[in-house]
């Protein structure tokens, strides 16, 4: 097992080193985009041979050789692995929708030269987020994807992107600002910033001021993972950007915070003291950002509200704090990123049949592109939970875990969980009358959907329909995922195996020792 | 040990203006808010390292008398990252005025349209659809229940052929 653990760094150097590549050849497209597909089709091999390995127990790199609690160290456990093995599954699907974008259309949406190289570290920052042991490097991985994620929100420079940027990126900085507040309040409080050795000394400092650094990290993650009341920003500047670029984002960006949140609740902070304050707010999250999706004429921002909301969900499974609520909370960031990524894959190919993303002007689609109409229909039945959909799963588990916990807030939630499935269903299928059945304000010429924007897109989906056939096996993994999380001892035991040092060994003291 | 008053009062005044100047509408203004926050979030950081010390060098310092090397680190990363971020504000504040010639942060059109909709009560969207066609229910029914049939939506698709 532990000679294996040198894969472990791979997902942040192939994209990071690629990205250099991609950058240095910026003159060569065709090579450039060959080494985008090789270095994401890596990252997804070594993530599902993480996910196997880590099956046994966490693997842990001590980089530089450096040991942990001084040092920096990834750590590759349950959760990190399928978080890594979904996240580069999309990404890659996502890059070869792109290539046939920037093949179609030359200028203005297709992607320019900086696209590659953005895009790779945009991957690397968030496998960065993901493997990360040591708060600061998690403020590092946080700060390379939201760099990378500045530049693509506003690429081509039109005056929308800039103003869906400026609001983005203010608020990004915002966060990031509170988030290295929060790591200084724990460095100064605890002496130390490795998430393993945290969880060894969090529990002994004053629980006063032990509430206020949850809360400040909790703030961060919250504005990250774009939780009611901080998730104004996320519908306001996703719309603009490129269908791909909304896409990813959309599907991973914000799931990096609700990562962070669960790590943060699990390892750091187990005593559940803002468990009903989360509770309340994932209740919030959800009902409110519904009700905006109902309110929307743009496809585009009603599912950049559908986002938000069902980030509720996630929250929920999270502050609900038993093993069936992190199970089914981590079952639905897995489903939840790849629906979410394919419908706004579809939506691309939406404007592209339609001319448009108004659902006013949208009309007839079902007719002149069946194809989409599966496409369009498929993952949006799952978003809204129809069995035996994974997102129908999902949200079973979670209700499961609320009614478990028993609470009357735990009931609230559970009620306030259906009534929001059922408005993402009359949301979806609203959208879906206007888009697919609806008469079409002027006749629209048959266009040719481009076949490699849509076999990502089908890919995608089908991803979707895999989680709902392997549930069996996902949720046994998530279920040993949330029981390890819930235990904590794995993950620090791995980290930290005699309690005081990790295993790493730089080379001079092994020669001096030597 | 007590933190430097000093420092402490910087790190406030820092956070104080810095807030206010995100509060502005004109991105620069919002842009030096930002760097004041982060410089008091980067000064929070040697506050955090604890009492000021010798260099932290073995073998140069007694061990004893050595100030805390990771957060000065940690302080390091943080404003080369806040450098970059700042520069791409820049920018994007030069583009604005490039383009707008202000570069002041503007509303959403999209949201400004459902709030005015909402104000007059009125619906999002209008289309055949949503206008009444017949008195009851089953009237409407009838009428659209069958594509090839007379129904309202078929008929409006053959006048246009």
């Amino acid at each position: 097992m532990s000679d294996l653990s040198w894969i472990v760094p791979l997902p942040v150097v192939i994209p990071l080193s690629a990205a250099g590549l991609a950058l240095a050849l910026y003159r060569r497209p065709n090579v450039q985009r060959l080494v985008s597909v090789t270095a994401l089709s890596l990252v997804l091999a070594v993530s599902v041979t993480l996910l196997v390995l880590a099956d046994d127990g966490p693997l842990v790199v001590d980089v530089g050789g450096w040991a942990a609690p001084v040092g920096i160290d990834l750590v590759a456990d349950r959760l990190s692995a399928l978080m890594l093995t979904i996240s580069s599954a999309v990404t890659l699907c996502v890059l070869l929708y792109s290539l046939a974008q920037g093949g179609e259309d030359d200028e203005e949406s297709a992607p320019v030269s900086i696209y590659h190289p953005t895009y790779l570290v945009l991957t690397a920052g968030v496998a960065n987020a993901f493997l990360s042991g040591d708060l600061f490097n998690l403020y590092v991985g946080f700060e390379i994807l939201l760099a990378a994620s500045y530049v693509l929100i506003t690429l081509g420079g039109t005056g929308e992107r800039i103003r869906a940027g400026t609001i983005y990126i203010v608020v990004a900085l915002l966060s990031s600002v509170l988030f290295l507040v929060a790591i200084a309040m724990i460095y100064a409080a605890t002496g130390t910033v490795n998430l393993a050795q945290l969880a060894l000394r969090l529990p002994e400092i004053d629980p006063g001021v032990r509430l206020v650094l949850q809360v400040l990290l909790l703030l961060a993650f919250a504005i990250k993972a774009a939780i009611f009341p901080l998730s104004a920003w996320l519908p306001d500047s996703y719309p603009t950007a490129p269908a791909p670029v909304t896409a990813v984002f959309a599907g991973l960006l914000t799931k990096v915070g609700v990562y962070a949140i669960i790590r943060a609740q699990t390892l750091l902070f187990p005593d559940g003291r803002l468990d009903d304050a989360l509770l309340w707010a994932a209740l919030a999250t959800m009902v409110i950002g519904i009700l905006g999706a109902v309110a929307q004429d743009d496809i585009k921002r009603l599912l950049s509200f559908t986002l938000v909301s069902h980030i509720g969900f996630m929250v929920f499974g999270i502050a609900l704090a038993t093993d069936l609520g992190y199970t089914a909370a981590i079952y639905y960031v897995a489903h939840h990123i790849t629906v979410q990524t394919a419908l706004f894959l579809v939506v691309g190919l939406v404007e592209r049949a339609g001319g448009s993303t108004s659902l006013t002007k949208l009309g007839g689609l079902a007719k002149l592109t069946p194809v989409l109409a599966i496409l369009f229909f498929v993952p949006a039945m799952n978003l809204a939970g129809i069995p035996p959909l994974s997102g129908f799963l999902g949200k079973v588990g979670l209700l499961e875990a609320g009614v478990q916990v028993g609470t009357p807030l735990a009931y609230v939630l559970v009620v306030g969980s259906v009534v929001t499935s059922l408005l993402t269903l009359y949301a979806l299928v609203k959208a879906w009358n206007k888009a697919f059945w609806q008469t079409p304000s002027e006749p629209r010429p048959p266009v040719r959907l481009p076949f490699g924007m849509v076999a990502p897109t089908a890919a995608l989906v089908a991803v979707g329909l895999l989680l709902t056939v392997a549930a069996g096996p996902l949720y046994a993994y998530t279920e040993r995922a949330a029981v390890d999380l819930a235990e904590r001892s794995p993950y620090v035991d791995a980290v930290l195996p005699d309690g005081e040092r990790g295993q790493g060994v730089s080379d001079d003291v092994a020669e001096d020792e030597g | 040990m007590s933190p430097n008053i000093v420092l402490v009062v910087t790190i406030g005044v820092l956070f104080a203006a810095g807030v206010y100047l995100l509060l502005e509408r004109s991105l620069s203004r919002v842009l030096i808010g930002v760097i004041l926050i982060g410089n008091g979030a980067n000064l929070l950081f040697l506050v955090a390292g604890g009492a000021a010390g010798r260099p932290p060098i073995v073998g140069a310092t007694p061990e004893g008398q050595m100030s805390d090397p990771l957060p000065q680190a940690m302080v390091l990363t943080a404003i080369v990252i806040t450098l970059g971020m700042t520069a791409f504000l820049l920018a994007m504040a030069y583009r604005s005025w490039q383009l707008h010639r202000h570069d002041e942060v503007q509303d959403d059109v999209e949201d400004r349209n459902i709030a005015r909709l909402a104000a007059a009560n009125e619906r999002a969207t209008t289309d055949a659809d949503t206008e009444v066609a017949a008195e009851t229910l089953d009237e409407e029914a009838a009428e659209a229940r069958d594509e090839t049939d007379e129904g309202a939506p078929a008929r409006v698709l053959e006048g246009e052929r």
